[in-house]
């Protein structure tokens, strides 16, 4: 059955009632056990489990510890073009937004590369927009070859491919694919996203496993927090989540945990996500999960940052710059367009130094490519 | 008392092992090493950064240590043989330590992938400690390869559980003819001590000492439960089995009665 076909079977309402009828008590007994179900997911991110928080975070940190010691793995994005054609509505690059719009050349991609590679880290995050007449796959694949001469792994945040684009990547060095679902609401889904080639629900939502099939090493997957009702999406990130792990046993499954930030333009979302809520869902997939990569970016302000460290999280964003070029290409402050505001603007050393006080030890390098 | 673990050329007085992940910093890992007395300490090649200015892993390994390169991350003998050669050509030795995993849930080894792996690795001339899960007939053909010797999991990687494998470890020891070394699972001291009693030449830990609250003090505890364990070994504790069998509560009555 594909996750296509499991997501729809789930009856919406019925997880409300399910959220509702959870009690402090059932979720002592879930945390007491070794054992954990779909269902007790579910109880992990009720209402009720939001009262126990301090109980769940124990064991979240006893798990992450136990599984991913004190670590924290690096990594920054690199946006390599803002060409859109499509009309997000939480995005500033939505191609009814008109500003000076931009694509590093092949030789620009190598000169940011360079420049974040002195820095030590060595794994990147390629982003664009979606574009097949200005960003192709080709280009993409162009740039992956170029980042590897800089990087030990190299991941790309782009339009869902094929599985064959995918497995083309991969020969050229390709490590990681992130891709999000914005949401796992259809209908929600449809009305934030008014035109484009990302109207296709379905397309963007089998992609991650096109990806593993296509043997991509690392996958992360998640909802944009703040689009819809926060305890679905995570459930529903959860369960898609578990459905990867389990049909690609091989492969390193991931969530990011994005919420929603300002940007150029006037959306705000229908749900807000708390930093209380925060917790609970990094907490929720800790426990579900317990080797679950769990990334969290720069949306979230420094102090946040380190005290979600020992919750949960595993990966980190640093130094990160969400417009085209932002780093080395020499772009006026005034054409440049952020794809989102950032909070946590320390540099990478900032950063790393910073997670060495906390006791973690910032990891720049997990990965040796040797195809 | 002298008592020297002699494995791939080498002769070593600690036969503690220790792995390098999962650190709260590179400096703790490096007093961790120094303070267990390790002659023999496994790093992850994924974690080797010689191009990085300001950190690389091995800066941090005392020089009287041994680095067993693992292989972590590949997911075929193909993937461990590549990481291996890129290794060697990166001049970090040729004690290797075979991990192959196509599994991220539970991290167990993939036996039969790992036998390929040592087949080629040992004809390559590399020194190869292959992680399995406990198997006779797996473990047999590991050493009729050539491998330096075999490393039984202990529990999953990480787990802490202790010697869940024990009988099956105690099959390996008491049928092949390399040493048996226990890796992955040991959660307390007491978990390294129970191997070495039973006749494992020597023990690999990692997150048990890396996630401690102290580090160097839990590295100096295991360092002691494994010499103890050992000095039981080799005094004959199992001898005690013989001497509770001549008192012979069942059958006394025969020699009672003529």
């Amino acid at each position: 059955m594909s996750f296509y076909e499991i997501l729809s079977a789930i009856d919406r309402q019925g997880l409300d009632r399910a959220f509702a009828a959870f009690s402090e008590g059932s979720i002592g007994r879930i945390l007491d056990s070794d054992a954990m179900a779909e269902e007790d997911f579910l109880a992990l991110l009720s209402p009720a489990a939001g009262n126990c928080l301090e109980e769940m975070a124990g064991k979240a940190h006893r798990l992450t510890l136990q599984f991913f010691g004190r670590t924290i793995q690096l990594y920054t994005p690199l946006y390599v073009s803002d060409y859109c054609e499509n009309q997000c509505l939480y995005c500033s690059f939505n191609s009814c937004n008109s500003f000076k719009r931009k694509k590093l050349a092949l030789n620009e991609v190598d000169a940011e590369g360079a420049l974040i590679a002195a820095t030590g880290l060595r794994h990147i995050l390629l982003l664009t927009g979606e574009s097949k007449a200005k960003s192709p796959v080709s280009y993409i694949r162009d740039c992956v070859r170029i980042l590897n001469r800089h990087f030990s792994s190299v991941s790309i945040e782009v339009y869902p491919l094929t599985e064959e684009d995918y497995a083309g990547m991969v020969s050229g060095g390709l490590d990681g694919l992130t891709l999000y679902q914005e949401t796992y609401d259809e209908d929600v889904y449809r009305s934030i996203h008014p035109a484009g080639p990302k109207r296709d629900f379905r397309f963007r939502l089998d992609a991650p496993e096109r990806g593993a099939s296509a043997r991509i090493r690392q996958v992360s997957i998640g909802a944009l927090l703040g689009l819809a009702d926060w305890r679905k999406e995570a459930f529903l990130t959860g369960l898609h989540a578990k459905y990867l792990m389990d049909r690609f046993p091989d492969v390193e499954i991931g969530v990011s945990v994005p919420r929603l930030r300002p940007f150029s333009g006037s959306f705000q979302g229908e749900c807000r996500v708390s930093d209380r809520d925060l917790v609970q869902i990094i907490l929720a997939f800790r426990l579900f999960l317990p080797r679950l990569g769990i990334s969290l970016s720069t949306r979230e302000d420094p102090g946040l940052r380190e005290n979600l460290m020992p919750l949960g999280v595993t990966r980190m964003s640093a130094g990160s710059v969400t417009s085209v070029g932002g780093r080395s290409v020499d772009t006026h402050e005034s054409e440049k367009l952020l794809q989102f505001e950032v909070a946590d603007h320390r540099s990478i050393p900032e950063i790393a130094s910073r997670i060495r006080q906390k006791g973690y030890e910032p990891v720049m390098k997990d990965w040796v490519p040797f195809s | 008392m002298e008592d020297f673990l002699e494995i791939g050329g080498k002769k070593l007085s600690s036969r503690l092992f220790v792995g390098t992940g999962k650190f709260p910093g590179n400096a703790v890992m490096r007093d961790v090493l120094l303070a267990s007395g390790t002659e023999v300490t496994t790093v992850a090649l994924r974690r080797v950064d010689p191009d990085s200015a300001a950190e690389n892993i091995l800066d941090y390994v005392p020089h009287a240590c041994t680095v067993m390169i693992n292989t972590s991350g590949a997911r075929n003998a193909e993937e461990a043989v590549r990481i291996a050669r890129l290794a060697r050509a990166g001049g970090t030795g040729s004690w290797i330590k075979i991990e192959v995993i196509a599994d991220t849930r539970y991290l167990l080894p993939d036996n039969l992938e790992t036998l390929k792996a040592v087949e080629a690795l040992v004809k390559e001339g590399f020194t190869v400690f292959p992680y399995m899960s406990p198997d006779l007939s797996v473990a047999r053909r590991m050493a009729d390869c050539g491998a330096a010797a075999v490393m039984p999991l202990g529990s999953p990687i990480g787990s802490n559980r202790g010697v869940k494998t024990k009988e099956l470890v105690r099959i390996l020891i008491d049928e092949i003819k390399i040493p048996v070394i226990v890796d992955a699972g040991l959660g307390k001291p007491s978990d390294a001590c129970e191997c070495m009693e039973m006749g494992c030449e020597a023990v690999l830990v990692n997150t048990a000492i890396a996630i401690a609250e102290n580090p160097v003090e839990t590295a100096r505890a295991f360092a002691m439960a494994v010499r103890a364990g050992r000095l039981a070994y080799a005094s004959g504790i199992s001898g005690s089995v013989e001497t509770a069998r001549a008192s012979s509560p069942l059958t006394g009555f025969l020699r009672d009665n003529g």
